[in-house]
């Protein structure tokens, strides 16, 4: 990594600026350093790492896209992402991408339609909202409950910490998937929206436990260090330690892996969706689309390629970028 | 060593119960059953057949006699679908298919992780490396629902090399598709994982003595770091068993398996409630055992790891 100060640019600063951003002048040597915070110092160096970058680029693309693709989608021309046109032509065939009714070459659907004549470009933007959303919703889940768990183990230590962290090891030698899957299948909901509920609840709660383990890891090694011990001898409560003093200073490792769990907690929910336990209908994910393309792999390959390309696409994007935080924000954890 | 394995059992078995339980508390607690399914019986059908599997009893009797039954013979009862069949029938049937793709994915994850794994980790940096692992993640990000496919739709549907689907028997040509599907991702970690342990030892000192003494570099490699730097990916074959389970769940679904997953996700939408418990029930066994030979392998093979 590149600490050496850099004079050049220090040299056209002006006094006051330099003293607003906490330049401090080294004895030794009489030259600038600039002092950077941790979070600067981490974003330098992810913009360094070509790959992250890259993965911040196509996750932002795709999530924007996402986002506005089916309301832009909508006034250029005029569909919904599950708008099935009345006409017999369009009903009864799946156009391949870029192809109009008699085989001519049209902007209208780039992804070409599904069975039912719907747009796939629209379907898969709008998959990935639901995918997106299931992704960062469930890790959210799992951030609540793992942090919590694994601060109040690592902080209180002692038997409790033994017993939570037994429970841990007991939940982590589990088949969780099968217990996710039997209980997805047994409270099927009858709205579509009960059973994304469901599958956040699912997906959340058994998601939290490497990140309760890496919590409690922080804490272990925080907890007696002197800012703990002046706040506990000026008569601040344990709760109070634990949230205000000791999670705060463990949020590089879990912005890391919040960042790692999202791509794996959408490729579940994709593995879920695919086998029918996930989203329903009339919602659509990447998994669920690509499982509606499957069936129809030999005839339409279109329908699958498209919504499993950009999934696999996005969640290669989120793994780099997960990859180049880990470096940028913990050099030590690297293993390279 | 043997207090170790003991104390580990002690706490094997309990888990096994509770998966068991929370399995079967589950079924209970969700609304309906097997018969508000899409064909309903005539009422006095389906009271002497609630009567025959003994559902017509109170929830801790059929707990306590499921529980028993399980314990006491290993027996999970019969199957609601497949009348007449013994759910430890459909599971001696159906396992050695989900088995003899599972064994052989994770062979073939092993011999080619490993390989570009420390080819990797010895041109650290170079072209080999950094190519090898932008493609093992590319591994670990495209789902097995859409690699099984477009694997079937390029070698099957595109070159006809393999058949598309279907069980052929042990050794047959339908197995390589599934195989490398369920393989691909293992493949990915394995390389990443078996690179990262690589990379820790090449630069350890007993490393640096080896060669030191004058070994020669293939000596070095295979006789000493590979040993060290396989280490993690020892560790990583208790999780791995556990992924190989539900990857073979969508596998058997895509290539049209008779597999334990296949079965248990007919059983799951059927509401099969003695046969989703006894294949969940067979997969923790399965999985918790293992998990212990791993601990024990890796105690054998690290001399740094001593359990009390």
């Amino acid at each position: 990594m590149d600490k050496k100060p850099d004079r050049d640019k220090l040299i056209h600063v002006s006094p006051e600026v330099a003293i607003a951003e906490a330049d401090v002048r080294s004895e030794e040597a009489g030259e600038f350093v600039r002092g950077t915070s941790l979070w600067r110092d981490a974003w330098r160096r992810l913009l360094k790492n070509k790959l992250a970058v890259f993965g911040l680029v196509v996750v932002a693309i795709v999530t924007l896209a996402s986002l506005l693709g089916p309301t832009l989608i909508k006034r250029t021309f005029g569909f919904t992402p599950d708008y099935i046109p009345t006409d017999d032509i369009r009903l009864t065939r799946s156009f391949p991408p870029f192809t109009g009714p008699d085989g001519e070459f049209t902007w209208e659907h780039p992804m070409g339609t599904d069975n039912a004549g719907r747009d796939q470009f629209a379907r898969v933007l709008q998959g990935g909202q639901i995918s997106l959303f299931v992704g960062i919703i469930a890790t959210l889940v799992s951030l609540l409950i793992g942090v919590g768990y694994g601060a109040i183990a690592g902080y209180f230590g002692g038997r409790l910490d033994n017993v939570m962290m037994r429970i841990v090891d007991v939940l982590y030698s589990l088949p969780y998937i099968i217990v996710v899957i039997v209980l997805l299948s047994m409270f099927r909901s009858q709205t579509p929206r009960g059973q994304l509920i469901l599958l956040f609840i699912a997906l959340g709660s058994v998601s939290w436990l490497t990140m309760a383990r890496i919590v409690r890891g922080q804490v272990l090694s925080l907890k007696n260090q002197e800012f703990v011990l002046a706040a506990r001898a000026t008569g601040v409560s344990g709760t109070r330690i634990i949230f205000r003093h000791l999670v705060p200073n463990t949020l590089g490792p879990v912005i890391v892996y919040a960042t790692l769990t999202i791509p794996q907690i959408m490729l579940t929910e994709a593995f879920l969706s695919f086998l029918g336990f996930g989203v329903q209908a009339p919602l659509a994910s990447w998994g669920s689309l690509a499982a509606d393309g499957v069936q129809n792999i030999a005839i339409f390959p279109w329908q699958l390629i498209f919504p499993g390309v950009t999934m696999a696409l996005t969640l290669f994007s989120l793994n780099f970028l997960g990859d180049g935080l880990r470096d940028a924000l913990d050099p030590q954890m690297r293993t390279v | 060593m043997l207090r170790f394995i003991v104390r580990r059992l002690l706490v094997t078995i309990p888990t096994i119960l509770v998966v068991i339980t929370i399995t079967w508390g589950l079924i209970k607690l969700a609304p309906g059953n097997f018969y508000s399914g899409e064909k309903r019986l005539p009422p006095a059908i389906e009271k002497s057949i609630r009567e025959k599997y003994g559902l017509d009893k109170p929830w801790y009797q059929q707990y306590g006699k499921t529980m028993w039954s399980i314990i006491r013979h290993l027996d999970f009862g019969t199957s609601l679908r497949f009348e007449g069949q013994s759910v430890n029938t459909i599971i001696r049937r159906s396992l050695p298919v989900s088995a003899a793709i599972g064994i052989l994915a994770y062979l073939l994850a092993l011999i080619v992780g490993i390989t570009v794994g420390s080819i990797a980790a010895l041109k650290q940096n170079s072209k080999w490396d950094y190519s090898s692992m932008a493609l093992a993640m590319l591994g670990i990000s495209v789902p097995n629902f859409v690699l099984g496919p477009i694997l079937v739709l390029v070698f099957s549907l595109g070159l006809y090399w393999l058949p598309p689907s279907r069980w052929g028997g042990f050794p047959s040509r339908n197995l390589i598709l599934p195989v490398l599907t369920l393989s691909a991702i293992y493949m990915a970690y394995i390389a990443r994982l078996t690179r990262a342990g690589m990379l820790e030892v090449l630069r350890s000192d007993y490393i640096r003595t080896a060669r030191a003494k004058g070994l020669r570099e293939r000596d070095v490699v295979i006789r000493h770091a590979l040993r060290g730097g396989l280490m993690p990916v020892i560790s990583y074959t208790g999780p791995a068993l556990a992924f190989l389970l539900t990857g073979t769940v969508v596998v058997e679904r895509i290539f049209a398996l008779p597999g334990l997953g296949n079965y248990f996700i007919q059983a799951s939408l059927n509401r099969d409630e003695p046969l989703i418990i006894g294949i969940v029930a067979f997969i923790a066994i399965t999985l918790l055992l293992m998990n212990l030979l791993v601990d024990i392998a890796y105690a054998f093979l690290d001399p740094r790891v001593r359990y009390q």
